[in-house]
């Protein structure tokens, strides 16, 4: 087992060498995602060797970890103390830190019905790309004073600042979970999950392989066994929602290319027929698209309903694609990296 | 709004006075950034130079209705304060436009002028957040109410920024939705107001704050330019600057449109209440009921003076002896939320409770809250004027903090009465004192400096829902350093780079801090209580 050590001190210095030469950095985790931005260039600093965790108090629901940490730590000590990280980040090939996960702002299936990664940050320190160290947010669920510093870096990339701490609030593990299959098709199968949860039905899992819904409940015994008895449905193949949040289902092992990955406002959907194969998580707006005819077509179908486009792996950010051209938001945005990162070094070009 | 009581006497009426006489000259400038050194805002925040009449003359041909420009004094006075009504200040003028066309207008004319804006919800807010400038614009969103759009199935609500909070869940309400951040002044409180300051609520720990809820934001930026954020696109990877709006204080943008999210109703709410005899007991339970993996839609605590407070006003049927109650509500589908509440039961009863209540019935449940609900009120009348305060620290610390908070409170010879939200760790002690007693407010609020100092100083913030505003300005050079202070400006910058919008609040300057160590224990160490000053 690789020691916990505090590299927190090194990796400023040399954010703040690169700083004052203008050379770039790539800060980089396990390297499981990197696929996202691959076309990224400059020096790579390596996250993986600050890792640990630094704090971690079951009663105040907060965990504190080096960004280097691996989420497979992170997961046995929170189970230990029976709880978890509600927002499931994947972990590609086994891997992934927790640095990785909050730069990416990646979430697994439980995310319609937990949360985004943004709401269980609490508070992160960080290098910027002047080379200072900097702590916003804290320890504590509420917390106003200033802006939202830390929030902001969950999906930046890491392009505002090099990740070194991050403080999440971690959530009581169900006290019983059930994963189910039912014969339903997508519309009606999505139709029954909203359905279900509006009526208190404890829904953390819904997805559709495009034959079948998969279902999975989450809670008090009490209330699954309830849940069970509404919705019906056949036990699941053991393993499921590791396999699709990690993208290690067969329907991944078959894909003809990197997926195209959708995510829709919620209730909205896009039209049959894009894709010849579609898998739907998050009850219907995380799609991932396999074989798709006309990309051009799926561009101004999801762009129609407000959803967000991306080709997921091997072609950098030029995949990513915004509901719209937002000229106004894109010149404030480049203006906040200024304000962080002045030189321009830190994984430049993202974003 | 709920949380203070008013009026209390005005600390600067002379310099109110003066710095309306002969507004009407544009040279009056100088003289009124001379005068600032009697206001709450400092002169380094009052050095904006323009021809008011130019001002005035071209809000008139924007807004194209009388009413809709606000000039004369006896007229600003009702700007002159928000929530908190020690501090107080007349605008150069006050608009209220009604359409998003205008407000840009206004903003790029105030842009063009360098004029500084401060925009106003229905200006309930606790930390002089919507404080107008004294040489600037005070833009009321009041006519911005209208709720644009709900749409049951996709569970979101789209609104205008002055809409009140309690309003959404109104018109939700018949779909078996509601909206989830309730501040106690939710009955009067805007959207708009709520994302400025990342509002919160009493049922936060499972729901969330603003942060949490609101989905799209349609913000005006001092240039008069749209710009939306959040939506679909922001489910990562991708920058995201929807999380710096949220609780910037108005000082990053002028919120125009917002689209939230709406929760179902749980199938069953459960009430409970528990009554202790010490504070410590009490703190230690909260501790407990999260560590056996239970999140409370609702925990609250209440202290002894409190507890009796709200009983004498509103007789909700507390126990006046307990030294602190906890009140517990428990939600989901009926067989768990009663499972957790015999839990609760049990922890409540490990730690000493000697009372432990489930309300039987709908109105017992509402009246368990009424008292909650109605303790700052109730305080109010026990004592001539309240300051609240809002701080939050790790729960594990909450006994340790009232017991130090009680020591403090009686070295400055004042009260302190403690009603919060436990299951978040966000303290509210409200500090007793009558404002006709010379210096009594000026000890109030430096007590109240301590307190938050004290947060910080255990792991927490100066500030949990209410944000900084003007109130704890000076806190914050104690809980952050100079570069995280600088960065937090950086970031205005890229939004504000002339720095109009709701200047002098929010983020301290340099200049402000150095001054303010000067006179101060540095570095987040817990400073001695010094009465050689009194």
């Amino acid at each position: 087992m690789t020691a916990n050590v505090d590299h927190g001190e090194e990796i400023r210095a040399r954010v703040e060498a690169a700083f004052q030469a203008g050379r770039p950095l790539v800060p980089t985790g396990h390297g499981s995602k990197r696929f996202l931005d691959s076309d990224r260039e400059g020096e790579v600093l390596s996250l993986a060797q600050h890792r640990g965790i630094v704090k971690h108090e079951p009663t105040e629901l907060i965990l504190t970890a080096r960004a280097g940490t691996p989420l497979a730590e992170i997961e046995a000590a929170l189970a230990e103390a029976g709880q978890m990280l509600a927002f499931e980040p994947p972990r590609f090939a086994g891997h992934g830190t927790l640095g990785g996960a909050v730069a990416t702002g990646l979430a697994g299936p439980r995310r319609p019905f937990a949360g985004r990664v943004r709401d269980f940050v609490l508070g992160t320190r960080f290098v910027n790309g002047r080379g200072e160290a900097l702590r916003f947010g804290g320890e504590v669920m509420k917390n106003v004073a200033g802006y939202d510093v830390s929030r902001l870096m969950v999906g930046a990339m890491g392009s505002l600042g090099v990740l070194l701490e991050i403080t999440l609030k971690v959530l009581p593990r169900p006290e019983c979970e059930r994963a189910l299959v039912l014969e339903l098709g997508p519309e009606e199968a999505f139709r029954h999950v909203a359905a279900w949860e509006a009526e208190g039905l404890p829904v953390s899992g819904s997805a559709h392989d495009g034959l079948r819904l998969h279902l999975r409940l989450s809670g008090a015994e009490s209330a699954v066994a309830e849940a069970v008895r509404r919705t019906g449905g056949e036990n699941d193949s053991p393993g499921f929602w590791e396999a699709l949040r990690d993208h290690e289902l067969d329907w991944f092992r078959n894909l003809d290319g990197p997926p195209w990955r959708v995510v829709l406002p919620a209730g909205r959907r896009l039209p049959e027929g894009l894709a010849k194969r579609v898998l739907a998580d998050w009850n219907g707006r995380q799609l991932w698209l396999d074989r798709v005819d006309d990309p051009v077509r799926l561009e101004e179908a999801a762009a129609a309903v407000g959803g967000s486009l991306m080709r997921f792996g091997a072609c950098g950010r030029g995949g990513q694609r915004r509901p719209e051209a937002r000229p106004g938001r894109e010149r404030l945005e480049r203006r906040v990296k200024e304000a962080f990162d002045p030189a321009g070094i830190l994984n430049s070009g993202a974003n | 709004m709920k949380d203070r009581k008013g009026p209390i006497k005005d600390r600067k009426p002379l310099a109110s006075k003066r710095k309306h006489k002969g507004l009407a000259a544009s040279t009056e400038w100088a003289i009124l950034s001379a005068m600032s050194t009697d206001s709450v805002y400092r002169q380094e925040d009052c050095r904006f130079e323009y021809d008011r009449e130019d001002l005035v003359g071209r809000l008139g041909s924007i807004l194209d209705d009388p009413q809709a420009l606000i000039t004369s004094e006896e007229a600003l006075r009702a700007y002159e304060t928000d929530g908190l009504s020690a501090y107080r200040e007349l605008p150069v003028a006050a608009v209220i436009p009604r359409s998003v066309e205008q407000v840009c207008a206004i903003l790029r004319l105030c842009q063009e002028l360098k004029v500084p804006v401060v925009a106003r919800g229905a200006g309930t807010s606790l930390s002089a957040g919507a404080l107008p400038h004294p040489q600037g614009l005070l833009l009321s969103l009041a006519r911005f109410n209208r709720i644009l759009e709900i749409d049951a199935e996709r569970r979101i609500a789209r609104v205008e920024p002055g809409v009140r909070n309690l309003a959404v869940s109104e018109v939700a309400a018949p779909h078996g939705l509601y909206y989830a951040p309730d501040p106690s002044s939710q009955i009067a409180c805007t959207i708009g107001g709520n994302i400025a300051e990342n509002a919160g609520g009493v049922h936060c720990l499972k729901y969330g704050l603003t942060v949490h809820n609101v989905l799209e934001v349609t913000l005006a930026t001092m240039d008069g330019e749209l710009v939306t954020f959040g939506g679909a696109g922001e489910e990562g990877p991708g920058c995201d600057l929807l999380p710096a709006i949220i609780g910037s204080e108005g000082m990053l943008g002028v919120v125009l449109e917002a689209t939230v999210q709406l929760l179902p109703e749980p199938p069953c709410r459960r009430v409970m209440l528990g009554a202790f005899e010490t504070v410590e007991q009490a703190g230690d339970a909260v501790a407990d009921i999260i560590a056996a993996g239970i999140i409370p839609a609702g925990l609250e605590m209440m202290d002894g003076p409190a507890i009796r407070a709200a009983e004498d006003f509103v007789a909700a049927g507390y126990p006046v002896d307990a030294a602190a109650i906890l009140i517990c509500e428990l939600d989901g589908m009926p067989a768990e939320a009663d499972a957790q509440v015999e839990r609760v039961r049990a922890v409540m009863e490990d730690h000493g409770a000697g009372e432990v209540r489930v309300a039987a019935d709908e109105s017992e449940a509402q009246r368990l809250w009424a008292g909650r609900k109605a303790a700052f009120p109730a305080v109010g009348r026990i004592s001539p004027d309240y300051y609240c305060m809002d701080g939050t620290i790790p729960r594990k610390h909450l006994a340790t903090v009232l017991a130090r908070m009680r020591e403090m409170a009686s070295e400055y010879g004042l009260r302190v009465v403690n009603v919060f939200h436990a299951g978040d760790g966000n303290l509210h002690p409200l500090v007793l004192y009558d404002a006709n007693v010379p210096g009594e407010l000026e000890r109030t609020e430096e007590l109240g400096g301590k307190i938050l100092e004290l947060c910080v100083a255990m792991g927490g913030t100066i500030t949990g829902e209410h944000g900084v505003g003007m109130e704890k300005i000076n806190q914050m050079c104690v809980q952050f350093s100079d570069a995280e202070r600088e960065q937090f400006l950086a970031l205005k910058r890229a939004f504000d780079p002339d720095g109009l919008l709701n200047p002098g609040k929010g983020v301290p300057s340099l200049n402000r801090c150095a001054e303010f160590g000067a006179m101060h224990v540095h570095g987040g160490k817990l400073p001695l209580p010094d009465l050689d000053r009194f």
